[in-house]
């Protein structure tokens, strides 16, 4: 019985080529709709994974101006600012970093000969090279000789060796930063582009006590970036540091902070859960396109149960119970929803890779999501062909050979 | 009621409501066919025969009164009971023949029995004999609409007789054919009676009545007459 339905099934789908076409169509549609939604969403969250994984998820920076409550940034006072002090303070007090840098930064013209190059120059630490991941390729790292004589030596990327040293072997020789000859003491090994397009091979490293004293004349630095030992004890760091900078900055208990301290880890928790929102809300637009298939599915076994009333009649008449006549018409639109479902899957996979290799955007493909929207989509043939099947399980076997 | 009686109705009344009037189709209508019987019925239209003939087959529920076939009442059979005994006890022919015109001579037969659970397989093998014994061995592939009126009623005959039923009705079986079409169609129904079969048929042309062993005439719902006929060609 099971058998006779489903290649009864089948064949009233082959002789209805077209009108079976369309219907499908809607839950193909649906189905390819829903897995190109949720892999392009999925794409997000692995995208943002990686920039901030590639950035350092142990990493805390600490900014100063404050925030309120509501969030809104709080101009930084006069004179409450974070500086190079504060910065030895935590990595002196605090347990559980692994460096501290403290860092100033601002855009200069750099002039070697007749080449010039305009490049934003930050003045650190030598522990910036290694929270930011840098290897050392030529030369040496500016050292803290470097940084208790506030020498003019700096460290520069492969990008400023290109513009600057075409004919290369940069190492020794001599750049002018705003005017003030720099020694190159060293040579980074490229890195490329950063997830988000920088160039980061586009990097002059000062001493920070040169920047502050000798370049920009400031006593406050731009911002602390804080390397924890690990993912785990950063909560703690962060607390401590917070606390540590209040005492130090004097602020009431009252008082909203006049730092703000970015965690990597927390903003890639916030970043996931928007793109999780962005994945659902996607696949909740796709997925109404699915249940717009589904009524195309049940508008076109309406069609069908009215077309076929002699038929059912017939059938009836020949002793079909109520359960034999459900079944097939549950059988067919239940094929259908398996043949779009798995149609579906070969569209949405198709426009994934379409996305991801026309538009560049990273997709991942979900297997449970593909599992779950067939599943789905067989689900939706059923529930959408209930009601024409009994429609038609009920009709009276009188009536319906009547019927013309 | 004797033993060997296959249909007994007593005191069967139909009604049809429409609106605020009611409509006595069939008006307590009593008589028992046994077992071989060829009967006939016969009566004006609108007299109530398809009626009739629905409720004999199980298509339908008498309003009052008490039906009997095979020994068993049946008027309070529900619609999966009926269904069932349709398709164990009766072979419908109809005017129209009521073929599926999407799938071969072979399938329409062998339908009934794919409600009776039979394996493909012996349905398959069933059907093509039952079309072979009323003529059509060489038609088994062919759709309904590839076959005369004469062939499709014989493969609605062959449909009919498959689950082996205890007795074939059918409503103005002739009523849709020419004369030799007829006559051919009413030689296969002699032959099934011959061989045992029960059989009511509804028809308006008196030399089609004239074939059979028995005519019941209805008028407005009443059986009016019941003759039998005696006939030189009964083995
Ligand atoms: N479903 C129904 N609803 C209302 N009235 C009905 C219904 N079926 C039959 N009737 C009425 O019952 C009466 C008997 O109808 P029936 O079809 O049994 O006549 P018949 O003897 O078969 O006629 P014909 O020879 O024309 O086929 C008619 O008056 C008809 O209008
Ligand atoms: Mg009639």
């Amino acid at each position: 019985m099971f058998n006779e339905s489903i290649k009864m099934a089948i064949d009233g789908m082959i002789s209805n080529k077209l009108r079976t076409l369309l219907t499908l169509l809607g839950i193909i549609i649906g189905v390819g709709a829903v897995i190109a939604m949720v892999s392009l969403g999925f794409g997000v969250k692995e995208q943002i994974k990686d920039n901030i994984s590639r950035l350092g998820s142990n990493l805390l920076i600490v900014q100063s101006g404050g925030r309120t409550a509501t969030g809104a940034r709080i101009q930084a006072g006069s004179g409450a600012r974070l500086t190079y002090d504060d910065a030895k303070a935590i990595e002196k007090n605090i347990d559980g970093i692994k460096y501290v840098a403290p860092i100033v930064s601002k855009g200069y013209q750099l002039v070697v000969g007749n080449q010039n190059w305009t490049s934003n120059v930050q003045g650190s630490t030598p522990n910036l090279i290694d929270i930011r991941d840098y290897t050392v390729e030529e030369g040496r790292n500016i050292s803290d000789r470097d940084m208790d004589g506030r020498d003019r030596v700096c460290v520069i990327g492969k990008t400023i060796v290109d513009n600057l040293f075409p004919e290369g072997d940069p190492v020794g020789k001599t750049i002018r930063i705003n005017k003030a000859p720099f020694k190159v003491v060293g040579v980074l090994g490229a890195k490329g582009q950063s997830s988000n397009g920088q160039d980061q091979d586009d990097f002059v490293l000062v001493p920070l006590t040169t920047a502050m004293n000798r370049m920009m004349g400031i006593t406050y630095v731009n911002n602390i970036t804080i390397q924890a030992q690990n993912e785990n004890v950063i909560d703690g760091v962060q607390a401590e540091v917070e606390n540590l900078l209040r005492i130090r900055h004097r602020i009431k208990n009252a008082d909203d902070d006049d730092f703000s301290v970015r965690n990597l880890a927390a903003l890639m928790d916030t970043m996931m859960s928007t793109a999780n929102t962005i994945t659902m809300l996607l696949g909740c637009i796709a997925a109404i396109s699915l249940l717009v298939g589904g009524i195309g599915i049940m508008n076109i076994m309406l069609v069908s149960v009215t077309e076929r009333t002699r038929e059912i009649g017939i059938r009836k008449a020949l002793g079909a119970t109520y359960n034999n006549i459900l079944l097939q018409f549950l059988i067919e639109s239940a094929v259908i929803g398996i043949i779009g479902g798995f149609l579906g899957v070969v569209l949405g996979i198709g426009a994934s890779y379409a996305i991801s290799t026309f538009a560049e955007w990273k997709t991942v493909i979900s297997v449970p999501i593909i599992i779950i929207s067939v599943v789905f989509s067989v689900g939706i043939g059923v529930f959408f062909g209930i009601y024409p099947a009994r429609k038609a399980a009920l009709l009276d076997p009188i009536e319906a050979l009547r019927y013309e | 009621m004797s033993m060997a009686d296959v249909i007994v109705l007593e005191d069967i009344v139909k009604q049809f409501t429409m609106g605020d009037t009611i409509l006595q189709a069939l008006d307590h209508v009593n008589f028992s066919v046994e077992e071989g019987d060829f009967v006939a019925i016969m009566g004006p239209s609108g007299s109530g025969k398809s009626t009739m003939m629905n409720i004999l087959g199980c298509l339908d529920r008498p309003t009052s009164g008490k039906y009997y076939l095979d020994g068993k009442e049946v008027a309070g059979l529900s619609d999966d009971e009926l269904a069932r005994t349709r398709n164990a006890k009766i072979g419908f022919v109809f005017q129209n023949f009521n073929l599926l015109s999407k799938i071969s001579a072979q399938q329409n037969v062998a339908l009934p029995l794919v409600y009776a659970g039979v394996p493909e397989e012996e349905r398959m093998e069933r059907a093509r004999k039952a079309l072979e014994d009323v003529g059509l061995g060489d038609r088994i592939g062919h759709k309904p609409n590839e076959l005369s009126g004469g062939q499709r009623q014989r493969v609605a005959i062959a449909r009919a007789l498959i689950n082996n039923p205890a007795i074939v009705m059918a409503d103005e079986p002739t009523g849709n054919l020419d004369t030799k079409s007829s006559y051919e169609i009413m030689e296969i129904f002699k032959k099934l009676n011959a061989m045992g079969k029960t059989i009511v048929m509804v028809t308006h042309e008196p030399d089609i009545g004239q074939q059979t062993k028995r005519i019941l005439v209805m008028r407005d719902g009443h059986l009016n007459s019941d003759e039998r006929l005696v006939h030189d060609y009964v083995q």
